[in-house]
């Protein structure tokens, strides 16, 4: 059986251009020249991901992630975040493969339903691949000082990380 | 993000000496372009058919219905932007990203950004507007963590959903900490 989610999609679909159609619009000849416009972003996006997912590659394959988690560790131990979801957080900002993979190592070895497990699953709920999203959406338009952008996200992540603990503890355990 | 990428990348060097990858970091560099690649072959099919809809759903007039709806949210987050079609875009990537259409939430998004720089004075350097929303977009705004729920039902947890209100508590505080962290640091850093 399909679920509510799977009808979102096909949904919001069907009801744009049924509703392009009953306006009277053209809609298969409007939607070829929308479409054309995206070679046009996808080409300004294409050197910012190059140079991205290169270095994530270089930072995952040198054994740097393991040398960032334990500089990190003491913090961490301040904050009460088990050190087994500390390299997930600081992976997921940078890596949403990487992340998920790494979640499901997690929710291997500690259970779905351990402490950890839902800690750690709170956080990717509650996360986006940062980097990559600020990537994209500069390198889309060509901007090159995107000022506050990157410290401000960056507490946003740190709030989710430090309270994806405490909501475990609060809604569940 | 240049510091970031320079950082990233001296540091990945020199872990790779301490800890004798370089093989492995080497090899990284080559497959790097490669998934790069594959990455944007991947997107290029979604950002066409988002921008073709899109297309439709703004010449029927769809786009400023839903921008009406999220008029409060609007004029909260962004209060002193003026220009429709910007918010229009603005509106479809924040009702993608709530129903978790991720990847129909970046072509609208990469649309938003587009009519967000046409009103800029400097083309190079990121607006108030600009800043607010791709921290808006680099947090979690679903409202269900669909991924994260399918994950944890393959691995056999008995309620894959118990995560669901946490979830959206956590994500609702980091955002707002985001979005005010945008508007607390917005004169610090001058256009």
């Amino acid at each position: 059986m399909s679920s509510f989610t799977d009808y979102i999609l096909p949904f919001l679909v069907t009801v744009i251009v049924v509703f392009g159609a009953l306006k009277g619009i053209n809609v298969f000849d409007v939607f070829l020249d929308g479409a054309k416009n995206g070679f046009k972003t996808v080409l300004g996006i294409t050197p910012a991901l190059i140079a991205l997912i290169v270095a994530v590659n270089m930072l995952k394959n040198s054994g740097g992630l393991e040398v960032i988690t334990n500089i990190f560790a003491p913090i961490c131990n301040v904050l009460k975040i088990p050190e087994e979801i500390t390299p997930l957080a600081i992976l997921s900002p940078i890596s949403g493969s990487g992340a998920i993979s790494m979640f499901e190592t997690i929710l291997k070895e500690h259970g779905t339903d351990s402490f950890i497990g839902r800690c750690a699953s709170i956080m990717m709920g509650s996360t986006e691949t940062t980097f990559y999203a600020i990537t994209l959406y500069y390198g889309s338009c060509n901007i090159k000082n995107t000022r506050h952008t990157l410290p401000s996200a960056i507490c946003a992540d740190l709030t989710s990380f430090i309270f994806s603990v405490f909501a475990v503890k609060l809604f569940i355990h | 993000m240049n510091y970031v990428w320079v950082i990233i990348i001296i540091f990945s060097f020199f872990c790779a000496i301490a800890t004798n990858n370089m093989s492995s970091l080497s090899s990284a560099v080559i497959s790097g372009g490669t998934e790069a690649i594959t990455l944007v072959l991947k997107l290029t099919g979604i950002i066409c058919f988002w921008n073709g809809l899109m297309a439709i759903a703004e010449k029927s007039g769809l786009t400023r219905i839903i921008s009406n709806l999220l008029k409060p949210v609007l004029k909260l987050l962004f209060p002193k932007l003026k220009d429709e079609k910007a918010k229009n875009a603005i509106s479809m990537n924040l009702t993608a990203n709530l129903l978790g259409l991720g990847n129909a939430a970046t072509p609208l998004g990469l649309e938003a950004m587009k009519r967000l720089q046409e009103n800029s004075l400097k083309k190079d350097t990121a607006t108030d507007e600009m800043v607010r929303f791709v921290v808006l977009n680099s947090a979690a705004l679903h409202l269900v963590p669909t991924t994260v729920a399918l994950l944890r039902h393959e691995f056999g947890s008995q309620n894959p959903m118990e995560i669901l209100l946490p979830s959206i508590v956590t994500s609702f505080l980091s955002v707002t900490v985001g979005v005010l962290m945008t508007f607390i640091l917005r004169k610090a850093f001058k256009i």
